[in-house]
């Protein structure tokens, strides 16, 4: 076997393309957490998000209106969410598998009538000289826009978070809702907001997958990306730079299965899908090894409120 | 700071009062916390609000700072009528208030702590300055960068002190002070209240230490089961006479057991060193302790120093590694669970009445079966013994006189001195020969308290080994024959309670003392 | 507009009993909404959804055999769910108990057993779906013992492994021969098949599990001090201490009961239905059973009667597709609905609602 620094590229480049979607819902998921919100409806939002962002893109020949689309629709299934959660202070771990439900179901109905269509995939950067540079030109300066964006959401979030007064705010809620409350901080709306938030990312990485990772629809297309970029907010200690970190991590190994079945290594492909799976487990046996007594979550984090007046 | 037109600092004189309420009632579905309450604070007075538990007296001021809405009533600034939406509206006018349980953020920095109640204009990276320059001003002692899990109670009070002072506030409200602070840190908190009240501020002082009250407050306010039953000035007024204002009639005097016979040695602790399975948890540390058949021994400590975790160990929820390290009738228990230790005849009753001692959404009868269920009768062959467990749950809600509504309710049904008096009793009627208490009388009405403080000295007069936990002094010298003090997780050596004076106790409370053995 | 809730003061059984299935109500009524929009009349969809499959005897039997997995799981579940573990991998559960217990129908085809007789093989088959049950329930269940892993995380993730593996099974090593290589399996012998109940029915001996399994839980939540101790350990974890209960030893037995129960449900349809291993042997059963835990409050007679209104839900979706031409995915979309409203409803029952004008707070 020869490395080609061309396939190492190509490796590369399909590693930080299968960290984008995590990223993007890992990034949106551990702002609501940190606002106390335990979110598990983003795999519903996620594939409800690819289904409709396909299916608006496809009919409007726009990825933009098919990413604002996306994004819309984990918004609109975030915020039934919320008024289970938040309106009605419902148990957050079953409203959340309520949503994933619904969000699976109503993915395949709006996708039923796109299965088996194509369309342009979401457009590349193209700098003339530095895109065309060798190993690093197609990385670094040839990704498609998703993937700048999921960076600088990452960055933005990380630097408002605990640098801004809203972020603090956020932060304090997600410690102790009861002192907030006390305060005068409106907790609820900031929830709100934060679930929203984290819906809205789940769907823009859901379109992610249907406009620019592939680009088509089909049915269940998500594989459980919405529950394994849960996990890696718990593997990114409710961080986004190491949210960064956990998403490269699961993007290499989603590419070993490529990497294998291209090279011949007789390993049964079953196995290497199950590979992500596996590994989030891991990840998370790791985690709690070193933080066994849960330290780094937000404290508050699962508990319903319910304020007096 | 503002300097307000006060004359003789008395309130008297023709300024209209800072801040008032009238006819203010405050509803939750039936149950009516405030009726129609009248009160008046003037600027440049210490004014007490007085009250037992249960009275209205929380609810009160928390309409006072914007927290909750009132059902009926008008609250008046300077004499116009003025709504209070949020906490948000009632510190932009100039009032403060710091909570009883504190309204912090443990994972979170002082200086974060504090930014969040500084007007939105003002910048993040300001902060810790305007915190040096208000701890400097007032002698308190904080770093902003340090997490507040680290701090100690007194100092987390004072974190809520500067956030309100930084804010400059009018009309400050305590609510319940000194319930967390030894008496020397007391003591530092009165000065700081003294030179507030000269600079022109009203103070709103709710407390139920009348000694306090006689101390620091021109007039009281009294509250009774939600209305307003009087007023006076403390200083006029004799502990007994306010207590009686209070209570509304004359205080059962709780009988001592009189002289009698200290039998054997029955729950011995012996070098006890064991580690918090909590986050921000206190380690025990070398705990040494032994209470004869008879003797009420009292551990006295500020809130946050081990008590929690000391009960768990004797209790056996938490179990330590040696099994010698706890004796119950000179039985080995200390690695042996809560189980175990019940069937030797041990109580134990924990500070948490609803959530730990009992399981609120559970009945009566199924809260007898849950501590009741290992030392036999209740159960046969894994199935519950429904009949049994109701006859016993009727035994003790007669013997101790537990008001409730419906032959069988769930335990949040119960008020707090209702629902206290039933975990506690669930033991005391077993006859145990080791209890083991956390904070008997805790947020419990005084007739509730006194029952509860009876029936122990009954109970030790027959011969049992009983151990409370309290953060209240005046309760421990009225019933306790010797009493230690915990700090940091080290128990002091046991003084008896006739000979020991406050102070002697309050010193081992902040960590000082001539018999403390450890060097700091 | 802001929504404040106030603690109703007593408890209502009435009120507990219809919040379901004034929840049923409401969720059927968007469930016809939506029909329209998509073009058909809600109530010929509402008939053929509902009404039609309980008037035939043949398609009130394809209830039975639907509900009683559903129920079985979601029994199991109500162990785990009322002591606030979260087991959502019961769908991997299922497939492991199915695979376990398979395994020996495939070992035992064509008589290979003849020299001591086969009435052992049912048995033995039950009983090894239990095991292969409860062992890969043990998985998430350790993990979150001893190292406090999430629950949810973990039991998810293994369906996934599941379902490849038995795929790798089905494809590889325990493929048929002769089958023209279809990714299939040997069919098993009648020894190793569930018998049916009823001449040229669909009604197997395993549906019989499910009642079994309902009276038996509903004895074990009421009365006994096991029962007890889950119900604690879920609502008051410190209360649960204080009793002396061991909060370990208990979620170790809710997760071996319901791995136990889904790994039964699953060789009861391997034996009972199918007849053979496929690479997928369950339509989304520990899934849906979800939902029947909840519409059924986590109590095992409620599970009885929600797993029966979602088996109709089924059969009655299947029959709408080939009818109405409904999509099966409506079906899916219309159980999410209906676990919201079931969650919604539940709160509901327990506080009042008052809406204030104003912002949120």
């Amino acid at each position: 076997m020869s490395f080609d620094p061309q396939q190492i590229q190509d490796v590369l480049v399909i590693v930080v393309t299968a960290a984008t979607p995590l990223l993007i819902a890992a990034v949106g998921e551990l702002v609501s957490e940190r606002a106390g919100v335990l979110n598990l409806g983003v795999e519903g939002m996620m594939i409800v998000g690819a289904a409709t962002g396909f299916a608006a893109a496809y009919l409007t020949d726009s990825t933009m209106l098919g990413v604002i689309a996306g994004i819309l629709a984990g918004a609109v299934l975030a915020s039934i969410f919320a008024f289970l959660t938040l309106g009605l202070a419902a148990n957050q771990v079953a409203s959340g598998l309520a949503l994933t439900i619904l969000g699976r179901g109503v993915a395949n109905l709006i996708g039923s009538s796109f299965v088996g269509l194509k369309r342009t995939p979401a457009p590349h950067l193209y700098i003339p000289g530095l895109s065309d540079l060798p190993m690093v030109g197609k990385l670094i300066f040839g990704q498609d826009f998703f993937v700048y964006f999921a960076l600088l959401l990452t960055g933005a979030v990380a630097y408002w978070l605990m640098r801004t007064r809203s972020g603090l705010t956020l932060r304090a809620v997600g410690d102790n809702h009861s002192s907030g409350h006390s305060l005068g901080v409106p907790v609820r709306r900031i929830r709100l907001l934060a679930v929203l938030f984290g819906g809205g990312c789940a769907g823009l990485a859901g379109s992610y997958l249907s406009l620019a990772y592939t680009p088509f629809w089909s049915p269940d297309m998500t594989a459980g990306r919405g529950w394994i970029a849960l996990a890696l907010v718990v593997f990114a200690s409710w961080k986004p730079w190491r949210a960064l970190a956990g998403a490269l991590l699961f993007g290499g190994v989603s590419v070993l299965q490529l990497v294998f079945q291209t090279w011949g290594v007789p390993i049964a492909p079953q196995f290497l899908a199950a590979l992500p799976y596996l590994t989030t487990i891991a990840v998370l046996v790791v985690l709690s090894i070193r933080d066994i007594r849960g330290a780094a979550a937000p404290a508050s984090l699962g508990i319903p409120f319910i304020p007096d007046r | 700071m503002a300097q307000l037109n006060a004359s003789a600092g008395q309130g008297a004189g023709a300024l209209p009062p800072l801040l008032a309420v009238r006819g203010i009632t405050k509803r939750f579905g039936a149950f009516t916390a405030n009726d129609h309450i009248d009160l008046d604070l003037l600027a440049g007075e210490v004014h007490a609000l007085l009250g037992e538990n249960g009275a209205g007296k929380s609810t009160l001021v928390k309409m006072l700072y914007g927290i909750l809405a009132p059902s009926e009533g008008e609250i008046l600034w300077q004499g116009a009528p003025i709504q209070l939406p949020n906490p948000n509206a009632a510190r932009a006018l100039g009032v403060g208030m710091v909570f009883q349980h504190f309204s912090l953020f443990e994972n979170l920095t002082v200086a974060e702590n504090i930014a969040l109640v500084m007007p939105p204009a003002d910048r993040l990276d300001e902060v810790p300055a305007k915190i040096a320059e208000i701890s400097r001003a007032y002698g308190m002692g904080l770093e902003p960068s340090r997490p507040v899990w680290t701090l100690s109670a007194g100092e987390r009070q004072r974190i809520e002190i500067a956030r309100c002072l930084l804010q400059d506030p009018k009309v400050l409200i305590l609510d319940e002070p000194t319930s967390v602070l030894t008496p020397q840190e007391a003591e530092k908190l009165f000065e700081t209240l003294e030179r507030l009240k000269g600079e022109g501020r009203a103070l709103l002082y709710i407390s139920h230490h009348l000694e306090e009250v006689r101390r620091l407050c021109d007039r009281a306010t009294i509250l009774r089961l939600g209305k307003r039953v009087g007023a006076c000035n403390p200083r006029a007024e004799t502990p007994r006479s306010l207590a009686a204002l209070m209570v509304g009639s004359e205080i059962k005097e709780v009988r001592p057991a009189g002289a009698h016979e200290l039998g054997e040695e029955r729950l011995i602790v012996a070098n006890l060193s064991l580690a918090s399975p909590e986050l921000h948890g206190v380690a025990l540390k070398n705990v040494s302790a032994a209470v004869k058949g008879g003797e009420i021994f009292g551990v006295a400590g500020v809130a946050g120093n081990g008590q929690s975790e000391l009960f768990a160990a004797l209790s056996g929820e938490t179990l330590a590694d040696d099994p010698q390290a706890i004796l119950i009738d000179g039985q080995p228990v200390g690695s042996r669970g809560i189980g175990e230790r019940r069937t030797l005849d041990a109580g134990f009753v924990p500070e948490e009445r609803n959530g730990h001692a009992a399981a609120p959404d559970f009945t009566l009868s199924d809260n007898i079966v849950l501590s009741g269920h290992a030392s036999g009768g209740l159960t046969r062959g894994g199935f519950i013994n429904a009949a049994a467990a109701k006859e016993m749950a009727q035994k003790v809600i007669t013997a101790f006189d537990v008001r409730k509504a419906g032959p069988d309710p769930l335990a949040r049904t119960l008020s707090g001195g209702n629902l206290q008096k039933f975990v506690v009793g669930r033991e005391i009627v077993r006859q145990p020969s080791v209890l083991v208490i956390n904070q008997p009388t805790w947020g419990v009405d005084v007739a509730a308290a006194a029952t509860i403080r009876q029936a122990l000295l009954d109970l030790c007069a027959k011969g049992a080994a009983v151990l409370i936990i309290s953060q209240d002094l005046d309760e421990l010298f009225e019933i306790c024959d010797r009493i230690a003090v915990i700090h940091t997780g080290e128990l002091s050596p046991a003084l008896p309670a006739r000979n020991t004076t406050r102070e002697e106790i309050g010193l081992l409370m902040a960590g000082m003392g001539a018999e403390s053995t450890h060097a700091h | 507009m802001r929504i404040d809730l106030e603690a109703r003061p007593a408890r209502s059984t009435l009120r507990e009993i219809l919040s379901p299935v004034a929840a049923l109500l409401v969720a059927i009524l968007i469930g016809g909404v939506v029909v329209a929009i998509m073009g058909r009349s809600p109530l010929t969809a509402f008939q053929v959804y509902f009404v039609d499959p309980l008037s035939q005897f043949y398609s009130l039997q394809a209830i039975a055999v639907k509900a009683s997995p559903l129920i079985l799981i979601a029994v199991g579940l109500a162990f785990c769910y009322r002591a606030n573990l979260w087991n959502i991998g019961a769908e991997g559960q299922f497939i492991a108990g199915g695979a376990l217990g398979g395994w020996l129908g495939l070992l035992t085809h064509d008589g290979a057993y003849q020299a001591i007789g086969g009435w052992w093989i049912l048995p033995a088959m039950m009983i090894l779906g239990v095991v292969g049950g409860i062992l890969y329930a043990m998985i998430p269940a350790m993990l979150r013992v001893w190292l406090n892993v999430s629950e949810i995380l973990t039991s998810l993730m293994l369906v996934y492994v599941a379902q490849l593996g038995l795929d790798w099974l089905v494809r590889g090593p325990w493929k048929d021969p002769q089958g023209f290589n279809f990714p299939v399996t040997v069919n098993f012998d009648p020894e190793a098949s569930l018998p049916i109940l009823f001449e040229g029915g669909t009604l197997h001996l395993g549906t019989l599990f499910a009642p079994v399994a309902v009276i038996i839980a509903a004895i074990v939540f009421s009365k006994t001090i096991f029962g007890f101790e889950v119900r604690l350990v879920g609502s008051s974890p410190k209360a649960a201490r204080f009793g002396g209960f061991d909060d370990k030893r208990i979620a170790l037995a809710a997760f071996a009961i319901s791995g136990g129960l889904a790994g039964l449900a699953g060789v009861a349809e391997v034996s009972g239905k199918i007849g053979q291993v496929l690479t997928t042997i369950s339509p989304g059963y520990g899934f849906s059973a979800i939902i029947v835990a909840f519409l059924g409050r986590l109590s095992p007679v409620g599970i009885f009667i929600g797993g029966l209104v979602l088996a109709v839900t089924f059969v009655g979706g299947e029959d709408a597709q080939i009818a109405l031409q409904l999509p099966g995915d409506l079906t899916l979309a219309f159980q999410g609905v209906l676990l919201i409203c079931v969650l919604a409803a539940d709160v509901l029952s327990h506080y009042r609602l008052r809406l204030r004008l104003g912002a949120v707070s």
